[in-house]
């Protein structure tokens, strides 16, 4: 992807039944996706804790997806529904904190979905393209003083 | 009340007393105090009422704006001639307070006093205020009773001297809810000591009927005088307003019609299309329409039994009084004589 | 049980102010159960602070640690070496939990990162109302088991004021009449009766107005030796 520097990162939590199954499928398909993201496997986007992705962006990710299933089609019922509106407190945090909501978003993929994973990627990848990397990320050249979260943690 | 009532003796010797007892349809009127030191605008809006009512209410920081105070206010008022009727809340005030100005006010020659729960300060200009809310409203009636027929404080203690003998007033919203609460509630306040009633504003006759018809099936009419709260509507949206957004008030559908076909010469034109001059014959005709209404709704009250008199609340528009009081054929006012001792 | 909410972050910013070493405590009682101030709230706030000081160019050391009950000695004892190394606690207990820490570590600066609202209960999932106030003379058996004092906006108790309309109260139509509820229960179960007597004045010195209250249990107390 041009204009997306080398160590991007994105965290993608993928739902077991249907987003990182359209993720494997992806692979099994020859589909193309960027390598920048990293898929983390959960039962159900149900799962997703609101710390999960503020760490995930604490340990300087870019940008999350979270990935669940087709609204009315969660495998536990309402887990996803319970996603999106922690994909919103965590856009609220990221704004009170200081960083774009944008870095964030929910995502519908059926495992049957391949290219739409694929297209959810590369969404995100434009997004930190437009935004610039994590501003909170080690070493990072915008980064006023290069104090890093290990000694912090 | 029945005792004292019994004896010939007046229990506070008001005009408002003397004029009810004497079996007069009796007027009140309220009087706004101004949100300034002005003492001018009191005396000016006394010049407004005199002669056309028995006496008048004085507001206390009404709609919790706040505003001259209403003893304050009435000593004006009775330097002028007028007898006021103080009104009183238990927003601002806790049990010390309001015994101590009821002391002062009786000093200073006030008579009546209406005993009132209070708006909720967040409606006013001071929704950051604290309230107090120490009694309510039926105690309040309880604690002005006892300080005049005990000669004792709230606590127990008994005055040291003479006691304020005043005349006292509560409220009724008639047709608040829980509605078949409400004649239950005016028999708690009439129990507790209170003289004299004075209601929210009536505008729905048919629903009055039905609240006295209650009130006289409990025998309320005769423990106490009751006041038929009215006023004058100003404008369709002033009605509407009232009708949807003023808890306790019923306003039929059709006198905001006749409202709205006062100002029909004017209709269909917006604001800005209007001169001057237009608006003001506008608002002339609806005012004038809003008279109409009153007199008339005096009118059906006056053959309501158990209707002791009428309240008239003309808010900040006090020069519609004179209209209504001659409109409605209670002018002039009676003066009473004192009842022989 | 006592139920707050987070003050905002830039209020909680302000009060942590320039120092460096932050421990968060959150409490595991009431105001983990209004999802207030329990473990997780306690790592979500500690790592939003770590996150948004770094990216002002001053990184602090936030951790957070969440004790059973802020508002008893023993367990604050667990924490006592991690709050003598920080410059600030950010007790996120109620207002009790605050103070309990302020006595308990008289040398260690101690700010509130909640507003500590009512007594109360969740209605529902995320919808928390109030249902008492503390006032120290129970009346629930004289109103039907509705406190008017809680819960009718002028605390009235000889019955509604005139501003009650269609089941709510003047201040908020988000507000129930405390006093149509007392009288639809007073109703239900045959005893409107008891709203015809009238209630004298409150004896308020049970409440606040008689200054800071304090209960003892003879019964309880250890004895000197112990």
């Amino acid at each position: 992807m041009s204009g997306v520097k080398e160590d991007t990162q994105i965290v993608a939590f993928c739902c077991q039944y249907c987003a990182y199954a359209a993720a494997d499928l992806a692979g099994g398909l020859r589909l193309q996706y960027p390598p920048e993201v990293k898929i983390i496997q959960i039962p159900c986007t149900g799962k997703m804790d609101i710390l999960y992705a503020l760490q995930a962006f604490e340990e300087g990710a870019d940008a999350v997806m979270v990935a669940g299933c087709l609204p009315g089609d969660c495998h536990f019922l309402e887990g996803n529904y319970n996603a999106i509106r922690r994909v919103e407190r965590v856009k609220d945090l990221l704004r009170m904190i200081g960083l774009e909501s944008q870095r964030i978003k929910m995502f519908h993929i059926s495992s049957s979905m391949a290219s739409q994973f694929v297209r959810a990627v590369e969404e995100m990848l434009d997004v930190v393209e437009q935004l610039g990397p994590n501003p909170l990320r080690a070493n990072h050249p915008e980064n006023p003083k290069e104090m890093i979260s290990e000694e912090t943690r | 009340m029945a005792e004292a009532m019994a004896s010939n003796g007046y229990v506070s010797g008001s005009n408002l007393e003397k004029v009810l007892r004497a079996g007069h349809f009796a007027v009140t009127a309220e009087l706004g105090p101004p949100q300034s030191a002005d003492g001018e605008v009191i005396r000016k809006k006394a010049g407004l009422l005199r002669g056309f009512c028995d006496a008048v209410n004085i507001t206390d920081n009404q709609t919790a704006i706040v505003r001259m105070s209403s003893i304050g206010a009435g000593a004006i008022l009775v330097r002028e001639g007028l007898e006021p009727v103080i009104q009183m809340t238990c927003r601002d005030r806790n049990r010390l307070a309001i015994q101590s100005d009821l002391l002062g006010a009786y000093a200073l020659g006030m008579r009546n006093v209406l005993c009132l729960t209070g708006d909720h300060q967040t409606f006013g200009n001071h929704p950051q205020a604290k309230n107090v809310f120490d009694i309510d409203s039926v105690q309040l009636i309880q604690m002005v009773k006892t300080l005049r027929d005990e000669r004792a404080f709230q606590c127990g203690d008994p005055l040291k001297g003479s006691e304020p003998r005043f005349f006292i007033g509560a409220a009724e919203s008639p047709f608040a809810d829980p509605v078949e609460f409400r004649p239950y509630r005016l028999g708690k306040k009439i129990k507790a000591g209170a003289n004299f009633i004075q209601t929210q504003l009536v505008f729905d006759i048919p629903a009055f009927e039905a609240f006295m018809e209650k009130v006289r099936s409990l025998g309320l009419h005769q423990q106490a005088y009751i006041l038929a709260g009215v006023g004058p509507l100003k404008s369709p949206a002033m009605a509407k307003y009232m009708k949807e957004s003023v808890p306790g008030i019923l306003i039929p559908d059709e006198l905001i019609q006749r409202l709205e076909e006062a100002g029909k010469p004017w209709a269909g034109k917006s604001k800005d299309e209007l001169t001057k001059e237009e608006k003001k014959a506008r608002s002339e005709a609806w005012k004038q329409t809003g008279i109409e209404i009153c007199i008339e709704l005096i009118q059906h009250i006056l053959r309501i039994e158990g209707v002791a008199g009428v309240h008239i609340m003309a808010i900040e528009w006090e020069e519609a009084v004179a209209p209504i009081v001659k409109g409605a054929g209670l002018y002039p006012r009676p003066v009473v004589e004192p009842l022989p001792a | 049980m006592i139920i707050a909410e987070q003050k905002p972050f830039e209020e909680i910013k302000s009060l942590v102010g320039a120092a460096q070493k932050v421990l968060v405590v959150g409490c595991g009682t009431c105001v983990t159960v209004c999802f207030a101030g329990g473990s997780r709230e306690a790592a979500i706030l500690a790592a939003s602070l770590r996150m948004a000081s770094k990216l002002n160019g001053d990184p602090k050391e936030v951790s957070d640690v969440t004790v059973q009950r802020q508002c008893e000695w023993e367990y604050l004892d667990s924490i006592a070496e991690q709050v003598s190394a920080v410059d600030v606690v950010l007790s996120l207990g109620c207002g009790i939990g605050v103070q309990a820490i302020a006595e308990h570590f008289p040398k260690t600066w101690v700010v509130p990162g909640l507003n500590t609202a009512f007594l109360g209960l969740p209605a529902e999932q995320g919808v928390w109302v109030e249902r008492c106030a503390a006032c120290g003379d129970c009346i629930l058996g004289l109103t039907a088991g509705v406190c008017p004092i809680a819960r009718c906006s002028k605390s009235l108790l000889n019955g509604p004021c005139g501003g009650s309309q269609n089941g709510h109260c003047e201040v908020n139509p988000d507000i129930p009449c405390g006093w149509q509820l007392i009288y639809d229960r007073l109703k239900a179960l045959g005893k409107l009766e008891m709203l015809y007597e009238i209630r004298p004045p409150k004896n308020w010195r049970t409440s606040r107005d008689g200054g800071p209250r304090k209960i003892v249990r003879p019964d309880l107390r250890l004895s000197e030796e112990e």
